[in-house]
Formats: structure tokens, sequence, C-alpha cells
């Protein structure tokens, strides 16, 4: 077993620390209080191919691992939480998916346009009334011979408003139950598709999160992911792939937070000696900073996995579950540490709190990662 | 076109400690990094890369370890990298190192020869205009900005008070100053290929020098002592308009006999 670090992944986070630090985290504050969706970090990431890490060559991607695509993703929302997922989206829900069900015409008209960051992707599962229970899906599509017609609404879609492309799950046979979910891919523009109301939002307040409406969305024929009734699956598998990127995130926040408490506590006096100088702040980060590297090894080794092509769906809850209950421990503690300040907007704890909360929810909430857990423990 | 860009992998670092016992730098314990002008210099080469297709090769003269920098280079998309490492150029100082340079610029192509103005470490500011004399080159230090026109080059010269526009015919030495643009940052396919491309490593024998004018023999130079800057005290800050501030820096100057 080799914890060490590859050589390109030394260069890689030399790389990705200068960029997240010059080019993410000024902008970050104001991502979060304008609720701006930064377009022009894309667009920088989308130069030196940040929006299409583990993507083969021949497809216009980087060719790096999953390991490598963890690290980014961690390191962007170490300083800004956004950031973060808008790549984590984009990777993970809507490259991923084309890329392992696609067929060939699929993977050459989406996959480079996404990878170089030219196009922005996203992944439509959640609906009013399909959200933990996802097979509840109302949204329909009907074989109209040369197309599909899609009809119905997703909520929560992130990146959208932006994206070009998404993955959008539709019932093809209701009868069927799960068996009966197809996967399509709709673009941006096709007729009947339109983008609905944005949330207003606790945290991650810089990604657009929106509401999709289909009305008659006509999708061509060739759009069709995957085989006819296969979609739940693709959808479950893409968000077991997906969890490892939200883990990321979550570490990322995590990390923040405590490279933050860190520099304030040791600065902060009171009784004239730092807070850093207390043993209850001693020992307190002390727990916390082990449970950070804890969510790192699980991060870790999940993309291991992924990379190795062996099964890791537990893994991924896994590294989710804790990475995510981890962020929202540190980010709260940092608060804490900081006093009446972290409560305020001065400082950036009280921006990652609120952003750590939603690494709990999304792509499965925190009990959905103890079902998969506890499905693989009593199979 | 051809372009060879010369680097240098430096200590991370304006403060660097120095051994009072033997005068000398303490490297350990301090991240290395490529020079910070040669950086600028090296974006400039990739432009020039970017508009007309040009061939860009990197050089350094160092220990093993400089391997990383040139990593770094493949990585923002230089085309070659040669590491010219050898015992022999150990301890050498800057007329030491120019030769050593120049002897191997002498074996490559070139249109075009871009050093960084200043390494932070040795910062003397002197090899490249050294180097462009041992291969009887014009040359134009400080150089912000650069029109390539094919036999000559429009340059903008930075000077402590303005600027110059400056042409040079090519071939040339360019001298690069890091505020002349934003270094690109490594892609990630550069990264990943990085390691398992070729760098070129050349020993003495690989360019045709005279072993006396390199390394500790070829310095004429002396270090007749060397220390620390002392440590100035804390300053004081008053958080005050400009019209209490004047008042108080005339105190303050008055105090002490300034004025
Ligand atoms: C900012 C944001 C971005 C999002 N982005 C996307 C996206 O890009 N694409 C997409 O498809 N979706 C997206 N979502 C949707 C997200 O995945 C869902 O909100 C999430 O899966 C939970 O569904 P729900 O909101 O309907 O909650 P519900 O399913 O109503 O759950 C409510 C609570 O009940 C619990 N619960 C539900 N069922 C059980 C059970 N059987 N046992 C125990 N507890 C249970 C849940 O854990 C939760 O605590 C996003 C959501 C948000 C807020
Ligand atoms: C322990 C120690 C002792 C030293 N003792 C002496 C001494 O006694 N006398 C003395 O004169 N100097 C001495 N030096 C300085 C050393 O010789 C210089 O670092 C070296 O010659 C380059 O000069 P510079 O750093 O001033 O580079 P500069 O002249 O400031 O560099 C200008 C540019 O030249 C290029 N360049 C410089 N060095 C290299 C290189 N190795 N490979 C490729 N390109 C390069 C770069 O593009 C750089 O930006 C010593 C250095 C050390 C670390």
């Amino acid at each position: 077993m080799d914890f060490s670090l590859t050589k390109q992944e030394e260069l890689f986070l030399k790389m990705i620390r200068e960029f997240a630090e010059k080019e993410v985290k000024p902008l970050a504050a104001d991502v979060d209080e304008e609720e701006r969706f930064p377009m022009e970090t894309v667009e920088k990431m989308g130069k030196i191919g940040l929006m299409g890490i583990p993507v083969p060559k021949q497809y216009g991607g980087q060719g790096g691992t999953n390991q490598i695509y963890t690290m980014a993703v961690e390191e962007l929302s170490r300083v800004c939480a956004t950031t973060g997922v808008i790549v984590s989206a984009h990777t993970s829900l809507c490259i991923a998916p084309i890329l392992e069900n696609g067929n060939e015409e699929q993977k050459m008209k989406y996959i480079p346009k996404l990878a170089s960051g030219e196009w922005i992707g996203a992944f439509g599962l959640t609906e009013p009334n399909a959200g933990t229970d996802a097979a509840m899906q109302q949204t329909t599509a009907v074989d109209a011979g040369d197309k599909w017609i899609l009809n119905g609404s997703k909520i929560f879609i992130t990146n959208s408003g932006y994206a070009h492309v998404y993955i959008i799950m539709a019932m093809t046979d209701k009868s069927l139950g799960t068996k009966g979910i197809s996967a399509f891919i709709v673009e941006d523009g096709m007729p009947g598709f339109s983008v609905g109301k944005k949330e207003k939002k606790m945290g991650i307040r810089g990604s657009a999160t929106c509401e999709l409406i289909f009305e008659n969305c006509e999708v061509p024929k060739e759009n069709l992911l995957g085989n006819l009734g296969k979609g739940f699956g693709i959808a479950m598998k893409t968000l077991d792939g997906g969890r490892i990127g939200i883990a990321s995130q979550a570490l990322g926040i995590a990390q923040g937070a405590m490279d933050e408490t860190v520099k304030y506590t040791k600065e902060r006096k009171q009784f004239g000696k730092s807070i850093a100088s207390f043993q209850n702040t001693q020992f307190q980060m002390a727990d916390l900073e082990t449970k950070i590297q804890a969510a790192r090894l699980l991060v870790r080794s999940a993309a291991y996995k992924k990379d190795q092509k062996l099964p890791y769906s537990a893994d991924a809850a896994m590294c989710k579950l804790f990475a995510a209950e981890t962020a929202m421990e540190v980010t709260t503690k940092a608060v804490q540490f900081h006093g009446g300040y972290g409560y305020t907007r001065e400082y950036p704890v009280e921006r990652m709190m609120r952003d750590a909360k939603i690494t709990e929810i999304y792509e499965g909430t925190s009990e959905v990662q103890r079902m998969v857990i506890a499905g693989k423990l009593f199979k | 076109m051809n372009i060879v860009v010369c680097i240098k992998q430096v200590p991370d670092t304006t403060e660097i400690k120095i051994n009072p016992a033997t005068g000398t730098l303490i490297r350990e314990g301090v991240p290395s990094i490529m020079n910070p002008d040669d950086k600028g210099g090296l974006e400039m080469a990739l432009r020039l890369k970017d508009l007309y297709g040009a061939n860009v090769t990197v050089i350094t003269m160092g220990p093993p370890q400089a391997d990383a920098i040139l990593r770094e280079a493949f990585a923002m998309g230089v085309d070659r990298t040669i590491l010219l490492t050898d015992r022999k150029f150990a301890g050498a100082d800057t007329l030491a190192t120019s030769n050593a340079l120049a002897a191997a610029l002498k074996c490559l192509d070139y249109d075009l020869i871009i050093t960084g103005r200043q390494a932070i470490d040795g910062d003397t500011a002197q090899v490249g205009p050294q180097m462009a004399e041992h291969l009887d080159l014009p040359q134009v230090s400080y150089v912000v900005d650069l029109k390539y026109e094919g036999r000559h080059v429009i340059v903008k010269k930075e000077t402590e008070d303005g600027y110059q526009m400056l042409e040079a015919e090519t071939p040339c030495v360019l001298t690069v100053l890091a505020s002349a643009n934003q270094a690109r940052y490594m892609t990630v396919s550069g990264i990943m290929e990085a390691f398992d491309k070729e760098v070129e490593i050349w020993n003495v024998s690989k360019i045709n020098v005279d072993e006396a004018k390199l390394g500790l023999a070829g310095s004429p130079t002396r270090v007749k002592s060397s220390f620390t800057k002392a440590q100035k005290g804390a300053g004081q800050v008053y958080e005050v308009d400009a019209e209490e501030a004047v008042g108080i820096i005339i105190s303050k100057l008055q105090e002490k006999y300034i004025i």
C-alpha cells in the first residue's frame, strides 16, 4: 500500500493551489454575496484543463486520473465551494455518464466541448415529488417516431441556466417502475425546454440551482443515453461517482475552515494570550485535524478504487458521509473559535459553515449514504 | 523560429539564511521554484510559440534536482528541455555560469535567447549580459514587451523613469522581467505527460568548453565576508487621517533631528 503522492499529483497540487489562491479565492466572498455564477473562472479553468480532468485525450480531455480530479475539487472548494461544485457536477454528473454510457457518436459530439469547458454540463434527476425516492419520476418521454417528447419538470438542478448539456431522467414506461426510466441528453435550446425559477440558497450561493421545465420538449431520437429502460441504473451509478466529487468538496471546505482557524486563533489574543494557546482550542483542533485527514484518506481510497475499476459504491458513500459530517463539524467549530467575528461576513468561516451544509444533502442525503453502506453490509 | 530560454532553480524566499560559520547559503528546507523573472521570459517565449509556432527549448545549469523546473516547463508547453549538470560546474560564479551556458547554447539553434533579468538568490543580473558577450550577440536587458519581426525584434525596455522602445537584430539575447506578463498555469494534460518526456542530460563532455573556465576554478570572485542583515525593530502603526499623519511624521522627524 502506497500513500505517497505521485510526481504528477505533486506537480498538480502546486499548480491548483496557486490557481485557487490567485484566481478563485479573491472572488469567493463576492460570488457568495451577489449570488453570482463565476463564469470568468469557468473560462480560466477550461483553458488549463480543469473542466475535463478524468477524460481520455481522444475525447479532448486531459487524460488525468480520478485521484487528480478529487484533488482539484478539494483545492477549489478549500477557497470557494461554489467553484468546487461547478466542476464536480459538470464532470461527475454530465461528462461521466456520457463517457460511461454513450455511443461513439454521442461521445464525439458532446465530450470534447464539455471537456474543454466550452460547454458546461448538468444532471437532472430530482423532481418535486422524487427526491430521496428518485424512482418516483413523473417526467415522461414518449416515442414519437423520429424524436422523443418530454413532459414534466426537475428541481434543484446545479449549473442550470449556464449549462448547455443536461442528462435528464424520464419515464419511458410507467408500468415497469425503475426499469421504465431512461436517460436522455438534452441540449439547451431544444424546442420545449426551458429553465425556470432560480433558488435562493443558504450556501453555495454562486452555484446556479434552478427548475427545469419540459413542455412537449423535442429531443432527437439519437439522444437516448444508454439502452431504453436503463436510466435508473445510469443515474445511480453516476451518483456513485458524483459522491466522490462532493466528498472532495466537503473535504476542501473543512480544510479551508481549518486553515482560517489556525491562522485566526494564533493571532487573536484574550487574557493576554493567543486563543490557540488554550488547551481547549488545541485539543478540539487536534480532533478536527484528525477527522479531516481521515476524510481525506477515505476520499483517496474511493478515488483509487474508481481509477482501478474496482467496485467503489460503498466507498463513495462512506467518504461522502464522513467528509460531509466532518465539514459541518469543522465549520461550526471554526465559527465558534472565531467568536463574534466568525458570525460576521468579515471572515470566510461564516460562508464556509453555510456552504458545508449542502454536502450532507445533495447527491443523496447522509441518510441515503447510510442506506447504501448498510445495504452492502446486510446484503 | 527557435527560442532558447535559460531558467534557474532558486529557493522560494527572498529572506535567504546564511550559515554564519561558512558564509554560504542554507538551502535545506527551503522549497525550490523556477526563478520568477525566468518564468516571465518563458511566458514571453510561449506566447511567440502560440503566435508563430516557435520551437521553445529550455536549459538550466544546476544539480539533478533542477529537473523539477524542467518538468514544470514541459507542463507549461515547452518542446525540449536540457539539464546541464556536472560536478565540474559546481561552485561557479556568474562568469563561470555564463561560460558554461554560452558553450551549451553554441550547440543549439536559436533566433532568440531569453533569460530572466535577475535570479532572486544570486541577484546579480549578470548572467544574461555576460552570455551575450561570450556569444557576441546584441542584447537588451529589462525587457517587458516584445514584437517579433523576423530579422529583428522591437522590444520595450523598462528604465527607472520610463521605458525605451528599441530595435535589435536577431539572433539576440533578451533579459526579461517577471512583471512583463502573467505566466500561464501548467495544464492538467501537460502535468500528466511531463514525466514521460525526456529531459536531456548534458555534461561537460557534451559541450565544447575550456574546463578551466568552469566551476570554482573558473570563478574569479572570492567571497570576503557575508552577513545577514540586522532585523529592523517593529514599526509603530497610527491609524489616522492624512492631516494628522503629516503632523505625526513631522514631529517624529524633528525628534530625531532629521528636520
Ligand atoms: C443546492 C442543491 C443542488 C442540487 N443539485 C441537484 C442536481 O444537480 N441534480 C439533481 O438531480 N438533484 C439535485 N439536487 C437535489 C438533491 O439531490 C435532493 O434535494 C436530495 O436528494 C434530497 O431530496 P429532497 O430534497 O426531495 O428531500 P426528501 O427526499 O424529501 O428528504 C427529506 C428528509 O427525509 C429523509 N429521508 C427521506 N427518505 C428517507 C428514508 N427512507 N429513510 C430515512 N430518511 C429519509 C432525507 O434524508 C431528508 O433528511 C440539489 C439540491 C440542492 C439543494
Ligand atoms: C553558495 C553560493 C555561493 C556563491 N558564490 C558566488 C561567488 O563567490 N561569486 C559570484 O559571483 N557568485 C556567487 N554565487 C552566485 C552564483 O554564482 C549565481 O547564482 C549564478 O552564477 C547565477 O547568477 P545569479 O544568480 O546572480 O543570476 P543572474 O545573473 O541574476 O541571473 C540572470 C538570468 O540568467 C539565467 N541564469 C542564471 N543562472 C542560471 C543557471 N544556472 N542556469 C540557467 N540560467 C541561468 C536566468 O535566466 C536568470 O534569470 C554563489 C551562489 C551560491 C548559491
